[in-house]
């Protein structure tokens, strides 16, 4: 690290073969400014490690510098979508076959601009709270460099050095509370999974560069796979960077790993990498493996994408857990973005220019849009714990008096995540649901059904993130309080809450002018749909002649029929409001401070219909009512339950396989010296045979 | 010029026939029923009455309710008056048309149903959540059966514009197509589960128990309760003003047509929208209330016709 840190500067006078004297000065320092900003970065994790209860200071220098650091990923990322790639930036370490390189081209920039907002707005966020265990700092800024650097690697290597530092960085943050039991049970299966993205990575790395005989991404590009060999690399990317993503069904981690974590690292790690995760499957199928593939390389993800949107939808109307729920709300988004990559590629793979631009163009903005959303509600969820003492949805209630400005952004957030016009989660699902009903034109009769199918889903998804946004909210931030702990929140600091009102301003924003944003990503989108796309301007277009989605004239609509409304009602009915004891259909109000917290309607209760209707068939939901027979003197009870369909159909028979060949290996301690040496010598052999028969064939 | 004065004037002359006509169609559908029923009934004037009586009064609130009782009422008849202001009646080619997006108005709706069911979650009530879970998860199989209903007209407009959708199905010459007819079922089955009405809920329900859409108003009294009645005869018009222009666009005055041809779209929408109350109150009077989660299947066949609507289209465009 320090030879790097010496050899930046020098690294401004190599000579170098591509571009011209004034391109390189033009765009060099782009490039020299990330390395720096990731190698400062990198060296936050040194005083870090001296962070403590008593040392607070520690933990603000980190959280300043992140959120710093992440103001730099923004202001470079909008300088290079602006101004163009620039030419690749050789590092002084990596494999001595083929050096390391940054680059950053319109694809990366967008995604370190996901980066850049969701960790700015999370240091913000974890600048004010109270800090949690010291070992959480060390690996919050190896977090994000690891992002940073994978968004900006250049070749393979530095790509899945990124994108290692990320999950060990990111499992050491799960891990950092691991005084509970829950919590290292998530952390073990938060590695578990890492390790497998990480493999099928490396495995796919190595049939790509074993092909073309190079890592750099330029020399990747000319020599795209083929036959078998993309086949293996499109099953073993989806498997990787799938697992990392979230995407059905190797989403089980998820759940479990959101929750663990601190709030802002879970806002970082819902917002931001799953995003990468994302980006390194674009980079792969959409870049590396050449311009054309077949247009069935868009079914699988179509098909994992609409899955998991439905399954995510539906888990988040069953979750007891603010964050639980929240993190099966990403499950959903990421399956949006993947279904929506899913057609760019089908409609790319069938020469539909104009489409694959739309679908591209969903699939970014809505990276974008959720990657600030989720941000904010992950940072609502953290500040309603802080305040409210709780995450169970059961434990907390009436926030929105104690908590004004927590409310009222989370209810922002909520509205975007609920695709509600005219925030920004409606206007990237516009786009999704514009594709969608455009891809009729793939022609195959199959195709066309799967989309209609497709089509269907994706409605159902998002009506179901809207009742879960409905649950979340009107159960944490409406009502009364249902526990004494709840009823004394109060609102969090200064700092937090200007995190919270900084999201919900970008999600307003960013729902009103998409068009922009969209004219901004339009580099991108071409990179993915290999088609130069619209301008869109003010408004988003469905494409030439099409429908058009105006958000700034809806919103002034709708502000013009509230004025209106209020004031021809102030003066036909203008009486003042007056407040009384609830009504409650006739109720009486039962004798307590809150009333009886009971008598609300809970988590599990409002669940009740979509468990019924959907989620005995999907998610095995049980329902058990213990009724007490006429005279016996106790308690009635309701238990409710449900299993995800991955836990008994990928989990249990994986956690056999592993036992059964933990069993086999066993037998293994028992060889003789000559057998061990004779195992060692045939790995050795294999191993030669594999790379001379895939740099042969 | 004469062309953009022409669009603002329809524009406006629509949003004031809208809002006149929503309380209208309302108490019609009611007095009808009333008549099929052998009562005499209410006059249809009778929802204005109310209204008026409504605002007159001094609205309740409970004393733990929080700024969503009072806000929401307002953003939900702003959300369904925006709407309903885009999709087209008497004539085309309104100042608004251009934004006139089905998704677009799926959304208002959407925003609209999310603002009763916080309302619903506000005080804190039995009923108010139960009515408030019930209606989101209905919407959960009703926005599919809708996509996929839009989906037939869309591949046959080219758009998901609404009105260009209604000008193409009226000067396409597409005929009697099979394909539209299963999507207009599909599309009838959702406005029913969308408006509340018989079989999925009953809109003049007393009993707690059974209800949806009223359980979320339980809490609302004087002008908060007149606007929610009144958003509720806004969406029921939209959703039959959406059919009429999609399914029964004869008659429309065209973009850029004069007074006489706006005076005939006028009567013609008039008729067809009598014609549809007609045929709710006849449906609505012959059907008894189904379970509540019996609802799931009713909109469950309604996707599986749109679907249906759909292959057979794929078919026919990939013959010719």
């Amino acid at each position: 690290m320090l030879r790097a840190c010496c050899d930046v500067p020098l690294l401004h006078l190599t000579p170098r073969a591509i571009g011209s004297t004034g391109e390189r000065f033009r765009t060099f320092p782009v490039l020299s400014a990330l390395g720096l900003v990731i190698l400062a970065m990198l060296l936050l994790a040194v005083p870090a490690a001296y962070g403590g209860p008593e040392r607070g200071w520690v933990g603000r220098l980190v959280h300043a510098g992140s959120l710093a650091g992440c103001v730099g990923f923004m202001a470079i990322a909008v300088a290079a979508l602006l101004g163009g790639a620039p030419a690749p930036l050789p590092l002084p370490f990596g494999p001595p076959w083929g050096g390391a390189r940054l680059a950053l081209d319109a694809l990366g920039a967008w995604f370190l601009l996901i980066l850049g907002l969701a960790g700015a707005l999370a240091s913000l966020f974890a600048l004010g709270h109270p800090p949690g265990p010291a070992r959480s700092l060390v690996p919050y800024p190896l977090f994000l460099a690891g992002m940073a650097l994978t968004l900006a690697a250049g070749d393979l290597f530095t790509l899945l050095l990124g994108f290692e530092a990320m999950s060990f960085a990111s499992w050491a943050l799960v891990a950092a509370d691991h005084e509970q039991a829950e919590n290292r049970h998530a952390a073990r299966r938060y590695l578990g999974f890492a390790l497998f993205a990480g493999a099928c990575l490396a495995a796919a790395a190595g049939l790509l560069a074993a092909g073309a005989g190079a890592l750099d991404f330029t020399a990747l590009r000319e020599r795209p796979p083929e036959g078998w060999r993309a086949a293996a690399i499109l099953a073993l990317v989806l498997a990787g960077a799938g697992a990392k993503a979230g995407m059905v069904p190797l989403h089980a981690w998820l759940p479990l790993a959101h929750p663990a974590a601190p709030s802002h690292v879970s806002a970082l790690m819902s917002g931001a990498m799953t995003k990468v995760a994302l980006y390194v499957l674009a980079r792969f199928l959409f870049d590396l493996c050449g311009p054309a593939q077949p247009v069935w390389w868009g079914v699988p993800l179509l098909v994992l994408g609409v899955a998991g949107a439905v399954l995510g939808g539906l888990r988040a109307n069953l979750e007891a857990d603010t964050k639980t729920l929240l993190a099966c709300s990403t499950i959903e988004n990421i399956g949006l973005i993947l279904a929506a990559l899913g057609l760019a590629l089908a409609f790319r793979g069938r020469d539909l220019g104009g489409l694959a631009t739309l679908a591209a163009g969903a699939a970014l903005l809505h990276a974008l849009n959720h990657g600030v959303f989720k941000t904010l509600l992950f940072l609502a969820a953290g500040a309603v714990l802080h305040a409210a003492g709780s995450r169970r949805i059961d434990r907390l209630g009436g926030l929105i008096h104690a908590m004004p400005v927590t409310a009222a952004c989370a209810m922002l957030g909520a509205g975007a995540a609920a695709a509600l016009p005219p925030l920004s989660g409606f206007a990237s699902e516009w786009l999704l649901l514009q594709s969608l009903l455009a891809a009729w034109k793939l022609g195959d009769i199959t195709l066309q059904v799967l989309a209609a199918a497709a089509l269907a889903l994706v409605g159902m998804a998002v009506a179901l993130a809207a009742a879960a946004m409905m649950r979340l909210i009107g159960l944490v931030f409406l009502g009364r309080p249902r526990t004494p702990r709840g009823a004394g929140a109060h609102e969090v600091g200064r700092l937090e809450r200007a995190a919270l009102v900084l999201a919900a301003a970008l999600t307003l924003a960013f729902g009103l002018l998409p068009g922009a944003l969209l004219d901004l990503a339009g580099p991108a989108v071409a990179q993915l749909a290999g088609a130069a796309p619209l301008r869109h301007g003010l408004g988003l277009l469905a494409g030439e002649g099409a429908a058009a989605y105006l958000p700034w004239l809806v919103a002034l609509l709708l502000a013009a029929c509230l004025l209106a409304t209020w004031l021809l009602l102030r003066r036909r009915s203008p009486q003042a409001t007056q407040r009384g004891p609830v009504w409650n259909g006739g109720f009486i109000d039962p004798p307590l401070v809150f009333g009886d917290p009971l008598t609300q309607p809970s988590a599990g209760g409002i669940a009740q219909p979509l468990r019924r209707m959907l989620g005995t068939s999907l998610l095995a939901a049980r329902e058990v009512v213990d009724m007490p027979r006429p005279g016996e003197p106790r308690a009635g009870h309701y238990a409710a339950s449900f299993r995800d369909p991955s836990e008994p159909f990928l989990l249990a028979p994986l956690a056999r396989a592993t036992d059964a060949l933990a069993g086999r290996a066993e037998r293994l301690r028992d060889f003789s010296l000559r057998q061990c040496l004779g195992l060692g010598f045939a790995t050795l052999v294999l191993l030669l045979a594999l790379i001379a028969w895939l740099e042969g064939g | 010029m004469m062309q953009a004065l022409a669009a603002i004037l329809t524009q406006l002359l629509h949003v004031a026939l809208v809002v006149l006509a929503a309380p209208l169609l309302v108490g019609g559908i009611r007095w009808l029923k009333a008549r099929m029923l052998g009562r005499r009934g209410a006059s249809p004037l009778q929802p204005w009455r109310d209204l008026d009586k409504l605002l007159r009064k001094r609205p309740v609130l409970a004393e733990n309710a929080s700024a969503v009782s009072e806000v929401a009422p307002y953003l939900g008849f702003a959300a369904c008056l925006t709407a309903l202001a885009l999709v087209p009646s008497f004539a085309l080619g309104m100042a608004l048309a251009p934004l006139a997006d089905l998704l677009l108005v799926a959304g208002l709706l959407a925003l609209a149903r999310m603002a009763l069911a916080l309302t619903g979650l506000d005080v804190g009530t039995a009923f108010g959540g139960l009515g408030a879970a019930r209606e989101m998860s209905f919407a959960s199989f009703a926005e599919p059966a809708l996509l996929v209903a839009a989906l037939s007209f869309v591949m046959l407009a080219g758009s998901s514009n609404l009105d260009q959708i209604a000008a193409a199905l009226r000067d396409g010459g597409f005929g009697l197509r099979i394909s539209l007819a299963l999507a207009a079922a599909a599309m009838l089955a959702v406005a029913v589960a969308e408006n509340a009405r018989v079989p999925v809920d009953n809109p003049a329900t007393h009993l707690e128990l059974t209800m949806v859409h009223e359980a979320m108003l339980l809490e609302s009294s004087g002008r908060h309760l007149a606007l929610w009645e009144a958003q509720a005869a806004l969406r029921l018009t939209l959703w039959l003003a959406l059919i009429v222009a999609i399914f029964l666009p004869f008659g429309t005055a065209p973009a850029g047509a004069g007074p006489l041809a706006w005076a005939l779209g006028l009567l013609a929408w008039v008729v067809k929208m009598a014609g549809l109350a007609l045929a709710l109150a006849v449906f609505e009077s012959a059907i008894a209330k189904m379970r509540v989660f019996r609802v799931p299947e009713f909109l469950g066949a309604a996707l599986l016709l749109a679907l249906l609507a759909a292959a057979l289209l794929f078919v026919s465009t990939g013959l010719s």
